[in-house]
């Protein structure tokens, strides 16, 4: 069994929704990287989704943006994250990760050279944001020989018939995008979100996670009482963003180990709903 | 000359919006849906005489088409060689040969029902002939620009205003055009239910490539008869310079089948190539992913995209269209680079030998024109695209040549 099937396995038997925080590798700077990813794990994240750093994020809104130009300027690239990942795996054997990202860093590193040395460094799942179903198949087939999860997106705007072509390709858990938008969009609308999510219920027994746009405990809490998982990007890495870089790495996350741990525990009261 | 014959080179995309291994379709999911829905329309509408005679009726009475082809016979003199011939864009209604693309877009717009207008702009032409065509149509119009060439192109964010236009300032990365199109996707991907994208050039997600392409193919079809009507013969080079390249595409495309034409695709040399500082992805660069299609980049090791350098705002993208890519690949069109001085050169050798201003994009294409033809024989025939006038450039000439305005 995969990180990934293992983790929903445990939430489903314990009825819970999963919380999965979304930093961008290397912001502010390299050196917070893996202590952020610690601390997200001991405050409530089920699955971590890393973000890597791209010049040009054309599927991000302006806080996940300036995260990516943050870590750029320290020069990180997808080598550096698979290897923080490496770190990261040192002492923690059980969190999935997740990396989300663009095509380009991917291709240019070599679909092949990626997937091996992610895979050696126990990255579970990738998810390309701007490579669909179309444009998928020689690197799909890279990662499955490698076992690594392609997580893919499903929006508002798709269709039944590619909801179920998708969901044919997709492996780990399904991320439907909540919003018509960019991430941190201010316009989540739960009824509709949840609408959608039962279009995609009706076609697939894989786990669900839902983000954009989910900024704060009550968004959390709304979107978390029909998902499996809750995904949650901009509202962190607006605080990695503020992080005052003289403090060390274990002082600087406190401000947001306490949001996620306040977002893990507005999902805990919802267990008896289940 | 043979390898590109084995694929119909004019038969290209495929149904997925392939060019060999370039083009393709890669964006987020949010936006499959509208690139099918665009995809589906124009295909319908391409093949469909009653929109082909509004798009012709449009190029004829709204844009001034044809176009003249022009002999200029003095800058012939000066380059010392082969007759060159210029195919005017610059005359065309806003003055470049974007305005070809956006009344087709703009009539796809319609026919689609869309009411609200969205474009990136470079050196602001694309953006001034979209707004142009969203007042004719009574469509709101919202270009994105870069702050950086907000400052350069001044001019042109005042002519868009007075068209009604809005001009949003991209502060993010590089502030040029490549990061006006990263906002315009997310505008897009936003209100993708009432929305249409203008795409200015012949790159991006498909169909875009393939429609800007096929709007602009009006520039070759109009050369090729031109040419054989002024000179009795094809012409024996082509030479049209690239940032997107949708005029050079549309300038070669019918001339694609026609083995005895060479043609050129001039890149900004910016600096020099040895300096980096440039906007050659094709002479310098490699495949890759950006804007929704694969094709040849400027990139780092890491895959990031590198801030490219021109004189022009036009071609200051460290793209290109996808076909290009193929193009070049395949070894049917050459691709080469002049440099910000040799423009600029040539800005003032045509603007004195002939009364022609032509825009700094443009003047790059004229450059290597004038050095090729040197190296060929009187009786042959060289066509360039002059796609531009010079107007929007005035400042950044002074500039250059160290004066005040």
């Amino acid at each position: 069994m995969s990180r990934i099937e293992n983790r929903f396995a445990q939430l489903k038997a314990a009825g819970r929704c999963g919380l999965v925080p979304y930093i961008v590798a290397g912001d502010p700077a390299p050196g917070y990287t893996v202590a952020m990813m610690h601390a997200l794990v001991a405050n409530g994240a089920d699955i971590i989704e890393l973000g890597v750093p791209f010049s040009d994020p054309m599927a991000e809104g302006p806080a996940i943006q300036l995260g990516h130009e943050r870590a750029l300027m320290h020069g990180v690239g997808l080598r550096d994250v698979i290897a923080m990942v490496g770190e990261f795996r040192e002492t923690d054997s059980v969190t999935p990760v997740l990396l989300m990202g663009y095509t380009n860093p991917i291709e240019a590193m070599g679909y092949s050279h990626f997937a091996n040395t992610a895979s050696v460094a126990g990255i579970d799942a990738v998810l390309t944001v701007d490579m669909p179903p179309e444009e998928l198949e020689g690197f799909d087939r890279i990662l499955r020989d490698h076992d690594i999860d392609n997580v893919l997106l499903v929006s508002p705007t798709t269709s039944d018939e590619r909801i179920t072509q998708i969901v044919g390709l997709a492996r780990g858990f399904i991320y439907f995008v909540s919003l018509k938008g960019v991430t941190g969009a201010g316009h989540l609308d739960v009824e509709a979100v949840a609408a959608d999510y039962q279009r995609l219920r009706a076609q697939t027994q894989l786990p669900l996670a839902v983000g954009f746009g989910i900024k704060d405990v009550a968004a959390v809490k709304a979107v978390g009482a029909i998902a499996d998982a809750v995904v949650v990007g901009s509202a962190l890495v607006e605080l990695m963003g503020a992080i005052d870089r003289d403090l060390s790495a274990t002082e600087a996350v406190i401000d947001i180990a306490r949001l996620v741990s306040e977002m893990r525990a507005g999902l805990d009261t919802l267990e008896s709903a289940e | 000359m043979t390898e590109f014959k084995e694929v119909e080179t004019t038969e290209l995309p495929d149904s997925r919006g392939h060019f060999g291994a370039y083009g393709g379709r890669f964006v987020a999911e949010t936006l499959v849906s509208a690139l099918d829905e665009l995809d589906r329309v124009y295909r319908m509408l391409r093949d469909d005489a009653d929109f082909q005679q509004e798009f012709d009726w449009d190029l004829a009475h709204y844009v001034g088409r044809p176009s003249p082809l022009y002999y200029a016979e003095r800058l012939s003199q000066r380059a010392g060689g082969a007759r060159i011939f210029l195919k005017r864009e610059d005359l065309n209604h806003t003055g470049a040969h974007k305005i070809n693309n956006t009344v087709g877009q703009a009539l796809l717009a319609k026919h689609m029902g869309k009411k609200r207008i969205i474009a990136e702009t470079g050196a602001g032409q694309h953006g001034v002939a979209s707004a142009t065509v969203a007042a004719r149509f009574g469509m709101s119009c919202h270009v994105f620009m870069g702050e950086e060439d907000i400052r350069r192109q001044s001019l042109n964010v005042y002519r868009m205003k007075l068209l009604g236009a809005e001009v949003i300032p991209v502060t993010s990365g590089s502030r040029t055009l490549k990061d006006a199109m990263n906002e315009a996707m997310r505008d897009w991907v936003t209100n993708v239910d009432d929305t249409f994208y203008i795409i200015g050039t012949a790159a991006g997600p498909h169909p875009y490539p393939m429609l800007v392409r096929d709007f602009q193919c009006v520039i070759g079809r109009e050369a090729r008869m031109q040419c054989l009507e002024q000179a009795g013969q094809l012409p024996d080079a082509l030479v049209a310079c690239v940032g997107g390249g949708s005029n050079a595409i549309g300038l070669f495309h019918p001339f694609l089948e026609d083995e005895s034409v060479a043609m050129y695709g001039v890149e900004a040399g910016g600096l020099g190539l040895s300096t980096g500082k440039h906007a050659a992805p094709l002479s310098d660069g490699r495949p890759g992913v950006l804007h929704g299609n694969r094709t040849y980049l400027m990139e780092d090791e890491n895959g990031q995209i590198l801030h490219t350098h021109s004189v022009s705002a036009g071609l200051d993208y460290p793209g290109v269209g996808p076909e290009h890519s193929w193009l070049k690949d395949s070894g049917r069109v050459t691709y080469v680079t002049a440099d910000d001085d040799e423009a600029m050169v040539a800005f003032h050798n045509l603007t004195l030998e002939e009364g022609i201003m032509p825009a700094l994009e443009s003047s790059h294409a004229v450059a290597y024109a004038m050095q090729l033809a040197g190296q060929m024989r009187p009786e042959q025939v060289v066509v360039v695209n002059l796609s531009g006038r010079g107007d929007k450039d005035i400042h950044t000439v002074a500039e250059r040549d160290g004066l005040q305005m």
